[in-house]
């Protein structure tokens, strides 16, 4: 028997975001691990998998070692179906065109609320953040699958900033400020698999990473964690997941 | 003007009426570029993030001395850096604030905007879009269906919640901008100003049809009919540009799609100086680099031929197979 191959915490995650994408889906991708996760998905079971970047970009096909430094930069555009205006990109997803949306966080709560404005009080702010982007736009508008590390300080109870809206304040609080459609679908670290409530929009856990005990995750998480009633034990990456996503990214631009 | 606040729709057509729309040559030096700028104008920045900036304008604005300027764009990165640390700007509006992102936050806009010394409103990236848009179409909003129920909304009381007349769905409202001035750095220009660009447009053709007036700057100038041979590949009309400026490498460090990637040693070198010191940093680098240089081609010279042959490499090599 092979021994299991070692990851790092990177890898995992954008193993295991990779795998939620379906062939045939539209998927529109955040710079760092989601571009990565989607081009991942894209070389092994989704070959008909159609990324969207925000630069304009319709149907990228990043090529291995040349990770673009922006979802803006000409890397994005090698080999795509279409370039647009960014406006006219992400009018895609007000449209409905979208399937999946795929960004990284800094600061998520129960809810599914993501914060990259500001740590603290907005009006006297400890640290400005860099802001939205297409963030705000993505998990407005679509189903969304956020891929981020796992830490206390980023998985708080409640967000001192809503910069990109999950369930808002859970049950129908979505809805009702005027976003009917979209939300949030699953929320990958290298601890857990999470998904949402159906009725209280609550985050739970669906699956555990290999290793990973519950009193763990509660470590290090700044909420009360629900489990759903059926939590399983995720499937580790495989070798060639593995060596799929190195072969992509050989420079650990994003998988450091 | 207040940022947010809409012209009134007769404001912006005398405007537009004044400007000398004739099909004229308008080729002028970057100094004589600057002169279009005033102090305390809105200024449109063409591009996004590290992509198309119009670098060597910025940089003469800022080697002008100029001051209090409101800047937008649809990503900002070290060109909000410097419109920040050089007080060229005390204003930004786009979605976006930071270097890179290889390089997390940016020390300069967190010392700016966190002392209170700047201010950066934050909006929607398809937000700016439509703000431009509208200000492109001569309407004074557009209605969205993002932003709602997030903060980012509740801290722009200038973006408006309405229910429509029509379904009575909820809807974000937002204000058309129309800047005094674009920025916009295209591949190849003809003398008139019929712009063409490759790669990715970002917002720029809305942009250049919102501002009320439109300077460009290009990597080449080329004759009225090599624009005339491929009219399909012009995205910006003569008549809505004021200045052409002819600055090879006029988005360096940053890339310019088709002929050269970003300048990553000089960014590395850049980033660490300024995010090593954003006050005492920033200095050194305006001194040695923005008002230090007799010329832009000085300024390249500094960045080093190595660099750019390397950045041209790749830039290029997006024709290569």
């Amino acid at each position: 028997m092979t021994e299991a191959p070692t990851y790092t915490a990177s890898e995992i995650i954008t193993v295991l975001s990779a795998r939620l994408l379906k062939d045939g889906q539209i998927v529109f991708a955040g710079i760092g691990t989601p571009l990565l996760a989607a081009t991942l998905a894209q070389r092994l079971h989704c070959p008909g998998l159609t990324i969207l970047f925000e630069g304009g970009v319709v149907g990228a096909f990043v090529e291995p070692g040349k990770l673009p430094p922006s979802t803006n930069d000409q890397r994005c555009t090698k080999r795509a179906n279409m370039v647009l205006g960014s406006a006219d990109v992400l009018l895609l997803l007000q449209r409905g065109y979208v399937d999946v949306g795929f960004m990284g966080g800094a600061q998520i709560d129960r809810y599914g609320n993501l914060n990259s404005s500001y740590i603290g009080d907005p009006a006297k702010p400890k640290t400005r953040l860099p802001g939205t982007g297409g963030g705000n736009d993505i998990s407005s508008l679509t189903n969304m699958i956020v891929a981020m590390k796992h830490e206390k300080r980023r998985f708080v109870e409640k967000v001192d900033f809503i910069t990109s809206p999950g369930f808002i304040r859970g049950g129908n609080s979505r809805a009702e400020s005027g976003l009917p459609e979209g939300g949030m679908f699953r929320v990958i670290t290298e601890l857990a698999v999470f998904s949402f409530d159906d009725k209280s929009r609550e985050m739970k856990v669906l699956a555990l990473n290999p290793g990973v005990t519950r009193e763990e995750l509660q470590d290090n998480t700044g909420f009360d964690v629900a489990f759903d009633d059926d939590v399983s034990v995720t499937e580790p990456p495989s070798i060639q997941e593995l060596t799929t996503l190195r072969m992509l990214d050989p420079d650990r631009l994003f998988i450091a | 003007m207040e940022p947010g606040k809409v012209q009134p729709y007769k404001e912006l057509r005398s405007r537009l009426a004044r400007r000398d729309r004739s099909l004229r040559e308008k080729v002028v030096t970057l100094e004589q570029a600057a002169s279009f700028v005033s102090d305390g104008m809105s200024v449109g920045i063409g591009g996004s993030t590290m992509s198309r900036t119009p670098m060597a304008m910025i940089w003469q604005l800022i080697r002008a001395r100029k001051k209090d300027l409101s800047c937008s764009r649809c990503i900002i990165s070290t060109d909000g850096d410097l419109l920040f640390g050089s007080g060229a700007a005390n204003h930004i509006e786009t979605s976006w604030f930071a270097q890179g992102i290889l390089w997390g936050l940016s020390k300069v806009m967190r010392h700016h905007v966190e002392s209170g010394a700047c201010r950066y409103d934050e909006w929607s990236h398809m937000a700016m879009g439509m703000r431009y848009r509208a200000g492109g179409m001569g309407v004074p909003f557009l209605p969205i269906r993002s932003m709602l129920g997030s903060n980012v909304a509740t801290q722009r009381p200038e973006a408006k919640e309405f229910d429509c007349p029509f379904t009575g769905e909820k809807l974000l409202l937002v204000p058309a901008l129309n800047p005094d001035v674009a920025l916009i750095h295209v591949q190849r220009c003809d003398a008139y100003g019929n712009a063409q660009m490759d790669g990715l447009q970002f917002m720029d053709i809305d942009l250049a049809m919102a501002a009320n007036r439109v300077i460009l700057t290009t990597e080449r100038i080329v004759s009225n009919d090599q624009i005339r041979r491929a009219p399909d590949h012009t995205k910006i009309p003569f008549f809505c540009v004021d200045a052409v400026v002819e600055v090879p490498y006029g988005s360096a460090p940053h890339e310019c799609f088709g002929v050269y990637e970003p300048m990553m040693q000089h960014m590395e070198k850049y980033v660490a100086q300024v995010n090593g010191d954003p006050v005492g940093g920033m200095k050194k680098y305006l001194d040695d680099y923005v008002y230090g240089p007799k010329s832009w081609n000085e300024f390249l010279s500094m960045i080093g031929v190595d660099e750019i042959v390397t950045a041209s490499r790749r830039g290029r090599s997006i024709f290569d197979d």
